[in-house]
């Protein structure tokens, strides 16, 4: 119970962020910490607890955008009935990758290079249709009002916080329920948890759905954020090493590691952006490194080497 | 009889590994399966429990026939295994590690926490609550694959060399134990190398080799069975098998 009363405090204390920040700047940043840390928990749940690594995160995510996106221009919708429709169809492509992969018992790298494959399917399909804007990609019109979904800094400040709750919540709810034991059973050893009655094969699609949802939303997120979308920022691969980074630098499987992930990688951002300006890929590069260091010297991330000291 | 195996039968490639087995287990029985390596015994308990499909044959569990269903579902029914290469959730706690296996019943938590602690208090792991697996010695880790296995409550339990690689004070230790899960009701399959486990454990035996039965009846019977001891199972075994009579004898 003490865990959730952290997600709590958590929230309680970004909430009051407004009210003592007014710097645009700052404010931005934290929207875009949480963002990431949204992102980072989709990963986290599928990657963390379930122990399967997706390159493609992508998908869900330009699913997500796409679906708000063309839902609201093409289709007339209003933001809010069209934030759960982008989750669901973000967790039936979950659902329908899923299907495939686990039918068929992939897992490790065969996993990732599906999920991969996935990405940059949609990639091209996006790049095609009319209907989503094709090469050009889609803007969604400015119309700033709580009943379109579009705020101004502190507005978003509260939506993406309510969204980064929810991810959290789901997340503990992981580490404290039956669900969560069996996820991480089988992520531990398949053989054992089908020989203790752990449907693995159901078990996993659950996982891929609610990422999927998440990941969903946070790409939902950004078309609001952001008024545009196109087949790249969809569907290319940075947003899906965004998500695995966060959780990965954080700490994989645990409910805090994503969002701990999400602000050492904004402050190192800034850090190289004043040392090294704003040259073309080198926040690739930094990503690269830290991501090689990382999985080497800290598997567990920041969070794994915050509860060793602990001990 | 609990369980009734008709005509098994599992090739690998070329290799027989199961041919043509047939056996029953009287429901609140110990009894075992022995059989020198490569025999086809884990296969067989593959099939039984629903890792491997057979190629020909039927197994029925409390009358049902459950050939080829799942091992989850089998699990769900009351039929579970361990494994003779133990295979813990390693990063998890002892605890986390049996509670897996007490959520087959229970949908809490902590519920099913608490059960884990009993599950460990009646195989003798109370104290390694907190340990995560990995650090188990072997004699810990086959008290866990025992633990994580009687937490699902199984009718039917198949124990896959549950005593091999422990030193003689570890099995003495364990002896007890597996008869006390049978005392509670559970009927215990068990794949055993060591000859005086078999001798006070069981009330019936029967010898896989070459994935074929060749011998069943009383523990003593087997052991003294001419035919079992030099065509199959070696001289090696024959000493041991006299040895371990005389033990038991004298006890
Ligand atoms: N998955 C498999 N693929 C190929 N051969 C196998 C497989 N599993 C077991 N075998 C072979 O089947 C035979 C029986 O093995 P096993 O059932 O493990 O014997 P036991 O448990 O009696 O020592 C051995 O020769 C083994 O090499
Ligand atoms: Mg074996």
């Amino acid at each position: 119970m003490r865990s959730l009363a952290a997600i709590g405090v958590f929230a309680l204390l970004i909430a009051l962020v407004p009210a003592m920040v007014d710097s645009g700047y700052l404010l931005n940043a934290i929207i875009m910490t949480l963002y990431a840390a949204l992102l980072g928990q989709a990963w986290n749940i599928l990657g963390g607890f379930g122990g399967l690594f997706s390159f493609g995160h992508a998908v869900f995510f330009g699913t997500g955008a796409y679906a708000m996106a063309v839902l609201q221009v093409n289709f007339g919708w209003n933001a809010w009935v069209a934030l759960p429709a982008a989750m669901v169809l973000g967790g039936a492509v979950g659902g329908f990758i899923g299907a495939l992969s686990f039918r068929y018992g992939l897992r490790g790298s065969y996993f990732a290079l599906v999920t991969l494959a996935f990405a940059e399917v949609f990639r091209v399909l996006a790049n095609t249709f009319q209907f989503t804007g094709a090469g050009v990609g889609l803007m969604v019109p400015l119309k700033e009002s709580a009943l379109n979904m579009q705020f101004g800094k502190t507005g978003f400040l509260y939506l993406i916080l309510s969204f980064l709750i929810a991810a959290q919540l789901v997340a503990w709810w992981i580490r404290h329920s039956r669900f969560g034991a069996w996820l991480q059973a089988v992520r531990d050893n398949e053989e054992s948890a089908s020989a203790l009655g752990v449907d693995v094969f159901r078990v996993k699609m659950l996982a891929i759905v609610m990422a999927g949802m998440l990941m969903a939303c946070g790409g939902a997120f950004y078309v609001q954020y952001l008024h545009y979308i196109d087949p790249h920022l969809a569907f290319g691969a940075s947003v899906s090493v965004q998500a695995l980074m966060a959780a990965i630098v954080g700490g994989i499987g645990s409910v805090w590691g994503p969002l701990v992930g999400a602000a050492a990688l904004q402050l190192l951002g800034e850090l190289t952006r004043n040392l090294m300006g704003d040259a073309p890929g080198i926040n690739l590069i930094v990503y690269g490194v830290v991501l090689v260091l990382m999985v080497n010297f800290m598997p567990r991330g920041i969070v794994g080497l915050a509860t060793r000291w602990k001990r | 009889m609990i369980l009734q195996v008709r005509n098994i039968s599992r090739s690998f490639g070329g290799l027989k590994a199961v041919q043509d087995v047939s056996l029953s287990v009287r429901e609140g029985s110990i009894s075992a399966l022995i059989g020198p390596n490569g025999a086809g015994k884990t296969t067989l308990f593959a099939i039984l429990s629903g890792f491997i499909k057979p190629d020909g044959g039927s197994v029925l569990f409390k009358g049902k026939d459950i050939t080829g269903m799942p091992p989850h579902r089998i699990c769900r029914l009351g039929m579970t295994r361990t494994f003779q290469l133990v295979q813990p959730f390693a990063a998890q706690t002892v605890r986390e590690n049996i509670a897996v296996g007490a959520h087959l019943g229970i949908a809490s938590r902590k519920a099913a926490l608490a059960k884990a602690e009993e599950v460990a208090r009646q195989v003798g792991l109370e104290e390694q609550l907190h340990k995560p697996a990995i650090d188990l010695t072997i004699a810990g880790r086959k008290r866990l694959e025992l633990a994580r296995a009687i937490a699902t409550e199984p009718r039917l339990l198949l124990l896959d060399e549950v005593l091999a690689g422990l030193n003689p004070q570890e099995i003495n230790e364990m002896l007890p134990v597996i008869r006390g899960i049978r005392d509670a009701g559970v009927t215990v399959l068990m794949i055993e190398h060591v000859m005086q486990a078999v001798m006070s454990l069981s009330e019936h035996a029967r010898v896989l080799n070459n994935g074929s039965l060749i011998a069943e009846g009383a523990p003593v019977d087997i052991a003294s069975n001419p035919l079992v001891i030099e065509a199959y199972l070696g001289h090696g075994t024959a000493e041991r098998l006299r040895k371990a009579m005389e033990a038991a004898g004298a006890a």
